[in-house]
């Protein structure tokens, strides 16, 4: 599944879209983020309740092929600036991340 | 790629929001010479996790990246307090980052044992009160 359809199937809110076409092979949900440094793969949906600018270091350490915000979480305008800049998809859901990850899964 | 290169990053202590830098550029610079994926990866996670590590515990410091044929040696040293039990310090889950640290999703214990887990080889130099060196080594 690209990041794409993950986005149409899931009805997330674009905050950042620089590779709709990348392709999303896993996920990971967590908050602590040596916790997903340490576990997160390369490809995966990261699916987070955690908005500061760290989050985009993160992502584009760890590749993941998009960050999902969780229980729309307030973001700042400056990371979402940060995530054009390094080029990370940025998306956000009202849902949880329970919810997120089971409709994903049954796409 | 004979002579090796060689990068260095000053790692500002007083800024949270850019500690990081240093690491994602390492990441961009080592893809424009053709390192593998996975390489540039544990190389740039264990140096943001140090990075990190200078900012909360040491006020910053500095960081140099080498790569040779076949290796990357960062080497992240600092003039904080020290480690006195380094031991400790690796166990996983254990940290003495401050709450307002902990608030950003940092501070879960799991900085060391990751630096040791992407790198081949680690060494940590440390004298309380003075100041700390980590020098890890990732083999390709």
């Amino acid at each position: 599944m690209t990041v794409n359809q993950l986005i149409e199937k899931l009805s997330l809110e674009v905050l950042n879209l620089e590779e709709g076409d990348r392709e999303i092979t896993g996920g990971y949900v967590g908050d602590l983020l040596s916790w997903v440094m340490g576990k997160a793969e390369s490809g995966d949906m990261w699916v987070t309740i955690m908005t500061n600018v760290n989050v985009v270091a993160v992502a584009s350490l760890v590749d993941t092929a998009c960050v999902v915000i969780a229980d729309n979480a307030e973001i700042a305008p400056e990371v979402i600036e940060k995530a054009r800049t390094q080029g990370i998809n940025l998306l956000r859901s009202s849902k949880s991340a329970y919810q997120l990850c089971n409709e994903q899964i049954l796409l | 790629m004979s002579e090796p290169i060689k990068f260095h990053f000053d790692v500002d202590g007083d800024n949270f929001s850019s500690a990081g830098e240093a690491s994602v550029q390492v990441k961009r610079m080592l893809r424009q010479i053709g390192i593998p994926a996975d390489v540039i990866r544990r190389v740039s996670v264990a140096m943001y996790e140090g990075e990190i590590n200078m900012v909360i515990h040491a006020d910053g410091g500095n960081a140099d990246v080498v790569v040779e044929p076949g290796k990357i040696v960062i080497i992240l040293a600092d003039r904080g307090p020290g480690i006195a039990d380094i031991e400790l310090a690796m166990t996983e889950g254990y940290s003495t980052a401050p709450e307002n640290v902990r608030s950003l999703g940092f501070g879960a214990g799991m900085g060391l044992p990751n630096m040791k887990r992407y790198t081949d080889d680690m060494k940590i130099e440390s004298v309380v009160g003075q100041g700390t060196t980590v020098t890890m080594t990732v083999l390709f």
